[in-house]
């Protein structure tokens, strides 16, 4: 299993120099991706922009949305942003996508909320085309198209991401939760015929120092999960133990790529994420 | 702080036992509504772990709780005359009421106030730093905040009544008694000296066909012991205000709001048969009384933390209740087992006992298990001990025309036919690799009928000699290494032309593909080409190719030939009512829907010729609404049975794109229970089954005849740890 790191994309207080800094560590350190949330009513950095960002300062690490929230935005514009991204990258994108969960940010975006579970399949369906088609550049690096997973807990998500996908993007919980999660997408995937596995990623949030922090950022962010929000924040992983611990549960549940989100927007706590997993 | 709690059941009191250990000067007061003596019902069930989270939480009561304790190994079960017992189950009862003196005492002796005969009714009563809705299925607590606990409260399908007997059973005992209405179960056990439980259980349409809405409590307690009679050996059945009841389900989106929280029935409940109720309820207050200890009383991290550990535990044993609950109301369906296999089946309905655990707690058991399968599945009859026998996967399995040395199946997967549609040479590997490795039956990928019935340009297909012939080629190499090889012919219909499912499934080519055909002119996934509606020519066509292909088969040496029924393929489409909105004799009702697909098969059967084993894939539910459902399913799977086949390959869904799976672990070996069990016919089953331990509980348990073995990622190795 590889271990990654989120950038801070919506974390509070991150600036446009501390998200350069941190890719640039992240590239040096021993972190095998990087990752970006997506949310539009919030005081946050837009993923694709920032990965755009990312890739200019970066050579190594993967480039990952975990998720992007797909039916928000234009299809075309999004093959298009995501093709550029990896050409850019030299191959590196890894393009998360789900439906998102909250509905203050399709009416922000002015987009309706019913049927986005079918217009995201029409979508999946659409981006490879885009990718393949000359029509729009530039090509990917990658062929076929940068590494697509799909996210999301319900049925038609695994479905989803069998029918259309490389691989699953979970949306982060003890490693029980992972390995249930893990089975579904598993199901699913053997069930549509695909050969193989589908890569799995999973996902947790962390905050080595400072943790009251991050915890407020948390109950913040999650607020319109209402009670939720408490949980994910008591999930906050806040000790090297509980990292070490977090980790080993996923690697043995067969993730492969376990990307650590910071709560706190301050670089010690890349640098002592480094250290705990070094 | 102060803490009401509202009842005085075990929970409620077990909860003001222990803050009041963690500080003394916590004011507890408990409100219940019924007087100190008053207890509905009988003996209450522990487990092992309970015991020992009781013994660490509070020694004083679990001293005097172990003191009047029942405890029992052995579950009995007794069926078609037979008594089948299986030892290793360690269990004990207490008396409710016992056990709930045993708490009142401790409570007061520790300074909590009991407040018997008082009502709390609404939230504005309380003005206490903690409130707790310990108040039972019935929770007048929960109510206060409906909007934010979300419960969600429905009946289960079966009726039961709570008797007690004055027979001292020496096991958890299962009775089962058929009558003229249907099956009636009772659920015994000891709960001290002299008393045992007794509930009687039976689904809603026996209760009705019985008539037992009418009889008052008198009048079902002489039923009752009428009925049980045998069991109860001329002893009592006892009454404490036992009528017909139905169990609730209780669940609550969230068990905590603000300063309110909920413990035991009132936040969750299991059904009865599994016996956890009382033991999830103490289990709830040691964790909320841990949660303040780590959180030093701080209100809402304690009852976060309280909800994060025991919800994950809950839902698992919901799950398992859940299963458990709708055996006994099936168990009609399982009449015909032999008394080993429903004792098995018995034993493994909630799948928290699996064959491997069995294995361990009564290694007796399943020795006669093993020896009573594989005896059977050669025709034989167990008489007197065991013979040595392997576990039921590696039990051979005689089909009509074909017999197969274990029950393992392997069908890999991926698409590398030539363009000419020969199998390629990644194709033959396969198979040839899953027969190496020891399968007893290995199946191909879909071999389409013509070109025009591929899923994608390198699907292989059997519509000449060449093809036959390269065929032939695997299935000597297959036979050469003992396994046997079954075709899965069919027709893509509107799902063909697309691209391989490396890339993807049902992604339309981007060019070079070919005009589809189905039922009805509807694309597949809304960006799939729009097919065209089979007309008379086109049916007898494919008909035709169906024959030749069986024939072609027949020359290549398959040891049996599996038509595809399901995956949403060209029969599929006829047979699914969201894919067929023809309205002449092909589409409709079913008689209509099943036209086509059994002039393809009567075709097939006749090419194919007797004496080798004829298959189809059928899908056990379409998911979807308008759909087909598990019940038309086992009347396609009947006529099918009367048609010729000897085995249905059980599937689900993708009869349309969209639909609302369950995926997980052996999700779908509840159908095949159902279509094995109620069509009479062997079945073979995937759904993701990874383990032997699962194939040997799905087989042995008569689930399913034949199971295809997945391979689940592996555990990895991470950066953290050092490479050694």
């Amino acid at each position: 299993m590889n271990v990654g790191i989120g950038l801070p994309n919506t974390t509070p207080g991150a600036t446009g120099e501390l998200m350069l800094e941190w890719a640039r560590q992240a590239d040096a350190g021993p972190f095998s991706s990087l990752g970006v949330l997506d949310r539009l009513l919030y005081d946050s950095f837009e993923p694709m922009s920032s990965l755009a960002a990312a890739a200019a300062v970066t050579r190594r690490v993967r480039l990952a949305t975990m998720i992007v929230i797909a039916p928000l935005r234009n299809t075309a514009l999004l093959a298009k942003q995501a093709a550029s991204i990896d050409a850019l990258a030299g191959g590196r994108l890894t393009l998360g996508l789900a439906v998102g969960a909250r509905l203050d940010d399709y009416a922000a975006a002015d987009v309706e909320h019913r049927g986005r579970g079918e217009r995201f399949s029409r979508q999946l369906a659409e981006l490879r085309d885009h990718w393949e088609a000359d029509r729009i550049g530039p090509p990917p690096a990658q062929s076929g198209g940068p590494e697509l997973l799909v996210g999301g807990g319900a049925g038609p998500s695994f479905e989803r991401m069998a029918r259309y996908a490389d691989g699953y993007a979970h949306g982060g919980g003890p490693p029980r939760a992972f390995a249930r999660a893990a089975a579904s997408a598993c199901a699913a995937w053997g069930d549509l015929g695909r050969p193989g596995r589908p890569r799995l990623w999973g996902q947790a949030y962390f905050a080595l120092g400072d943790d009251e922090a991050g915890a407020d950022y948390l109950r913040d962010y999650y607020a319109f999960t209402g009670p939720f929000a408490e949980k994910i924040a008591a999930g906050n992983l806040t000790s090297a133990r509980a990292v070490r611990d977090f980790v080993r549960g996923y690697a043995e549940e067969g993730c492969d790529e376990l990307v650590l989100l910071p709560t706190v927007a301050k670089l010690e706590q890349l640098e002592r994420l480094a250290e705990v997993l070094a | 702080m102060k803490i009401d709690v509202i009842g005085a059941g075990p929970s409620g009191l077990y909860l003001s036992i222990l803050m009041k250990r963690v500080d003394p000067r916590h004011e507890i007061t408990i409100y219940e509504r019924n007087p100190p003596d008053a207890t509905f019902g009988w003996g209450v069930v522990f487990s092992e772990e309970t015991l020992g989270a009781l013994r660490d939480a509070d020694y004083d009561s679990y001293m005097a709780i172990t003191e009047s304790f029942a405890t029992w190994d052995t579950i009995e079960m007794h069926y078609h005359g037979d008594r089948i017992r299986s030892r290793g189950h360690a269990f004990s009862a207490i008396s409710r009421k016992a056990l709930l003196g045993i708490l009142q005492r401790r409570a007061a002796a520790l300074g909590v106030e009991l407040r018997f005969e008082t009502e709390i009714l609404d939230a504005s009563a309380c003005d206490a730093d903690l409130v707790v809705g310990a108040d039972g299925v019935n929770s007048t607590v929960r109510p206060w905040r409906r909007q934010a606990l979300r419960p969600n409260v429905t009946p289960y399908a079966s009726r039961f009544v709570w008797f007690g007997t004055d027979l001292v059973f020496d096991a958890f005992t299962f009775v089962f008694r058929a009558t003229e209405h249907g099956i009636f179960q009772a659920h015994a056990y000891p709960f001290d000296a002299t008393t045992s439980t007794f509930i009687v259980e039976c689904n809603e349409t026996v209760w009705q066909r019985a008539g037992l809405d009418a009889l008052d409590e008198e009048q079902t307690l002489a039923f009752c012991q009428e009925l049980f009679a045998d069991a109860l050996r001329g002893h009592r059945l006892l009454s404490n205000r036992s009528v017909w009841l139905s169990f609730l389900s209780v669940k609550n989106r969230s068990w905590h709001d603000g300063n309110v929280v909920l413990l035991g029935d009132a936040a969750h409940t299991a059904h009865f048969s599994i016996g956890s109720g009382t033991k999830l309820a103490l289990e709830d207050s040691v964790a909320l009384a841990n949660a303040f200890v780590r959180h030093s009383g701080a209100v809402e991290a304690a009852l976060v933390e309280y909800e994060m550990e025991r919800q994950p535990v809950v839902e698992r044993f919901q799950e398992a209740a859940l299963e458990s609950a709708r055996y006994f109301e099936n168990v009609s369906r399982y009449g015909r087992f032999a008394p080993m296999q429903f004792a098995f089946n018995l034993l493994t309905r909630s799948g928290r006992i699996t064959y491997t655990n069995l294995t361990l707690r009564d290694p007796h058991f399943v020795r006669h298990l093993d020896s009573w399968f594989n005896t059977a599945a050669v025709g034989g009859s167990a008489n007197g001990r065991p013979t040595i026998a392997p576990p039921p996967m590696f039990a051979p399995l005689r089909l009509p025309g074909l017999e197969l040395a274990n029950r393992v199946v392997e069908a890999p997967v991926g698409e590398d036919a030539e363009p000419d549609g020969r199998p390629g040479q990644a194709d033959a590997e396969r198979l040839l690799e899953a027969a190496r490795r020891g399968a007893g039956l290995v199946l191909t990928g879909l071999v389409a009928v013509s070109p025009e019935g591929r899923t994608s340009p390198r699907c292989p297909t059997l519509h000449g000699p060449e093809q036959a012939a390269a065929f032939k080629a695997i299935v000597d190499e297959v036979h050469g290494v003992g396994a046997r090889v079954a075709l899965r012919l069919g027709h893509a219909g509107r799902r063909g032309a697309t691209r391989t499912r490396e890339q993807g499934a049902d992604i339309p080519l981007r060019s070079g593909g070919w005009p589809l055909l189905s039922a009805s002119a509807i694309p597949y996934t809304p960006v799939s080409q729009v097919p065209r509606a089979m007309d008379r020519e086109d049916m007898e066509r494919v008909r035709d190719e169906f024959a030749s292909a069986a024939h072609a088969a027949h020359a290549a040496g398959f040891d049996a030939l599996a038509i595809q029924l399901a995956q949403g393929y060209l029969l599929h489409a006829f047979l699914c009512p969201l894919a067929n909105l023809r309205d002449d004799e092909y589409g409709g009702p079913l008689e209509n829907r099943l036209r086509f697909p059994l002039e393809v098969l009567d075709a097939v059967r006749d090419a194919w010729g007797a004496g080798r084993l004829l298959a189809a894939s059928v899908s056990a539910t379409d998911w979807a609404r308008g759909g087909g459902d598990v019940d038309e399913a086992v009347e396609v799977a009947r006529v099918l049975r009367e048609r010729g086949c000897g085995l249905i390959h059980v599937t689900a869904g993708q009869g349309v794109a969209a639909t609302r799976v369950e995926f997980r672990r052996g999700f779908l070996t509840p159908f095949s229970d159902r279509i094995r069990t109620d069509a009479g016919i062997p079945t073979l089953v995937g759904g993701y089954i990874t383990t032997a331990d699962e194939i040997n509980t799905v087989v042995g348990a008569g689930r399913a005849d034949l199971c295809v073995l997945e391979s689940a990622p592996a555990a990895s190795r991470t950066g953290v740890e050092t490479a050694s």
